[in-house]
């Protein structure tokens, strides 16, 4: 009924999103042109994006079972940005295919890295567990230590524009032939969907899934490679977006508990819905100019986000 | 029959429990006692076949858990941990669903949905079978949790204080239902239980085991392990093992 709801809402947001932009109908230019080389990607690239994001947040909080991490704080789209200007540095002219493996890689690492991290973090406080994240970002993100080198070679290099477009997430340049790999991120869903009992399991603690016979350490890394490799398709082609794998999860979460399998089409679709809203908004608010969706992102999702933890703390870290 | 031999286990390289060798009795409820500390936890988790040996092995029916497939593991062990389990919002339908994972591995099939609904029936909770799990009192929500232990169907049931945070009411109401299902017969399961309440341990157990320091200090039916003098020695404090009504009771004298 209500996922009725969602999906209808959805398809206005679409075609909203098809009609809005700098050249109106009747602008001098083939607005079948705009259609299929512009608004269409831009369009099919946030509804990916917002349902990769939303599902990669859902994965994060299971697995560390806290409900106020999400990718964005567990270090993984800034080691995808290490990567990624690392495979850029050394082989320039690799195929998009190879950058984005790179990528992955370093985004898997990365977050390996922070749940080395959070197993001495204790876990009484759910709050601690993202402010560790937000500083192991940080370090690895262009203000840390490791992230001052890469920007430094970055510099050096004349890579830095690089740095900005995948550090600051928004639509505008989103063309046909340079958004496809999104799709990457169906597939992805796909897979998750098979894993998604599984990953559930991963979310009542290692203990209670290993007894149940669950192998826990193959799942672990299962659903962070899936995790991984959306950041990165998302961080190469339209760059890094905060609070939307935090806040969707945590409202499915409310609204229908944690079943990840039957959450999960709910999930996606709320991801995708808010994502493309967050795109047209930006689009409209300083018309003919554009505000980035990451952006107006960060701004409604930070007041969303201190509501959900003023609503219930005590539920907050009770994932 | 659980057999246990001379089995050390450690956790992050500290000895827990050293040199423990006894049995435990195929049907039957067992419980295990003793002091904070004692490596209670650390021994159901060693007989789930969780935590490795560092010497030793436990023999499930036969099988050397700790080497089992974990697919394998769970068709032979439950486990329930102690709380406070972090579990996810799920309805309680879902939570003993989850109980079943170990036999269809994500496909359930009308079996498994009968095991779930017999749990559901066992544990008195069909009515709040679509409640999630945080809506739940403490009470309602353990006993969802030994339900959904119920339902992994395995010979047998280990359980890490399940009577934590329950009422005398709710805590009763486990031990009996647990006691009748561990009665020989046909389905009957063994149940291990890590007890603190003495007067549960008094009233419902057949087998108990006790530990200090890390060691088995005896092992043996209810009567010859819960005397006077062995628990009053175990816990370095009075206690008495009396009569009430024809039942044994433990008092603090």
């Amino acid at each position: 009924m209500r996922l009725a709801a969602i999906t209808l809402c959805l398809l206005l947001l679409v075609l909203l999103s098809l009609m809005i932009g700098a050249a109106g109908p009747g602008g001098g230019l083939d607005s079948g042109v705009v259609m299929s080389v512009s608004r269409i990607p831009r369009t099919l690239a946030a509804l990916l994006a917002g349902a990769g994001l939303a599902l990669s947040g859902a994965v994060v909080q299971l697995a560390v079972q806290n409900r106020l991490v999400e990718p964005g704080l567990t270090g993984t789209p800034e080691a995808a940005m290490i990567g990624l200007l690392l495979i850029t540095l050394l082989a320039p002219a690799s195929p998009l295919m190879v950058k984005m493996a790179v990528a992955s890689l370093a985004a898997l690492i990365g977050t390996l890295g922070f749940l080395l991290l959070a197993q001495h973090v204790p876990r009484q406080d759910p709050m601690l567990l993202p402010l560790v994240g937000m500083i192991y970002g940080g370090v690895l993100g262009t203000g840390g230590i490791l992230g001052s080198g890469a920007t430094w070679i970055a510099w050096n290099a004349d890579l830095v524009q690089y740095l900005g477009s995948w550090q600051t997430g928004e639509f505008s340049g989103v063309l046909r032939g340079r958004y496809e790999l999104l799709w990457l991120i169906a597939a992805l869903g796909g897979l998750l969907y098979l894993a998604a009992d599984r990953i559930t399991l991963l979310g009542m603690g290692e203990d209670h899934a290993r007894s149940l016979g669950l192998n826990a350490r193959q799942t672990l890394l299962l659903g962070l490679g899936i995790v991984s490799a959306t950041i990165a398709a998302v961080v190469v082609t339209v760059g890094a977006m905060p609070f939307v794998g935090l806040i969707v999860p945590n409202l499915v979460s409310r609204w229908r508990g944690d079943n990840l399998r039957a959450n999960l089409p709910l999930i996606a679709l709320l991801g995708a819905a808010l994502m493309l809203a967050a795109d047209i908004l930006g689009r409209v608010i300083r018309w003919p100019y554009e505000i980035p969706a990451s952006t107006i992102f960060a701004v409604a999702g930070a007041g969303l986000f201190l509501w959900l933890i003023h609503a219930a703390p005590r539920q907050a870290g009770r994932t | 029959m659980i057999q246990i031999e001379n089995l050390t286990l450690q956790r992050d390289g500290q000895p827990i429990l050293t040199g423990v060798e006894t049995t435990i009795p195929a049907t039957g409820l067992t419980a295990l006692i003793g002091p904070n500390g004692a490596g209670k936890s650390t021994l159901l988790h060693g007989l789930a076949g969780l935590l490795p040996p560092a010497a030793g092995r436990v023999l499930v029916n036969g099988i050397d858990i700790a080497s089992a497939r974990p697919a394998e593991r769970a068709l032979r062990v439950a486990l329930l941990t102690q709380n406070p389990l972090l579990v996810p919002r799920l309805s309680v339908r879902d939570l003993i669903g989850f109980g079943r994972w170990p036999h269809h591995r994500g496909r359930p099939r009308q079996e498994d949905r009968d095991h779930v609904d017999e749990a559901l029936r066992v544990f008195d909770l069909s009515a709040l079978e679509h409640r999630s799990l945080d809506s739940l009192s403490g009470g309602q929500r353990q006993r969802a949790y030994v339900a959904m232990a119920h339902a992994q169907a395995t010979p047998w049931m280990l359980l890490d204080e399940p009577l934590s945070a329950l009422d005398p009411r709710y805590a009763r109401d486990i031990m009996e239902r647990l006691h009748r299902l561990s009665r020989p017969g046909e389905g009957a399961r063994g149940v291990v239980i890590v007890l603190h309440d003495l007067g549960m341990a008094a009233r419902y157990a057949d087998w108990v085991v006790t530990l200090r320091d890390g060691r088995l200090v005896r092992s043996g039916p209810r009567p010859e392990v819960m005397t006077t003098e062995a628990l009053s020695a175990l816990f370095e404090t009075g206690l008495a093992v009396d009569e009430c009504r024809g039942r044994p009771v433990v008092l603090p004298v």
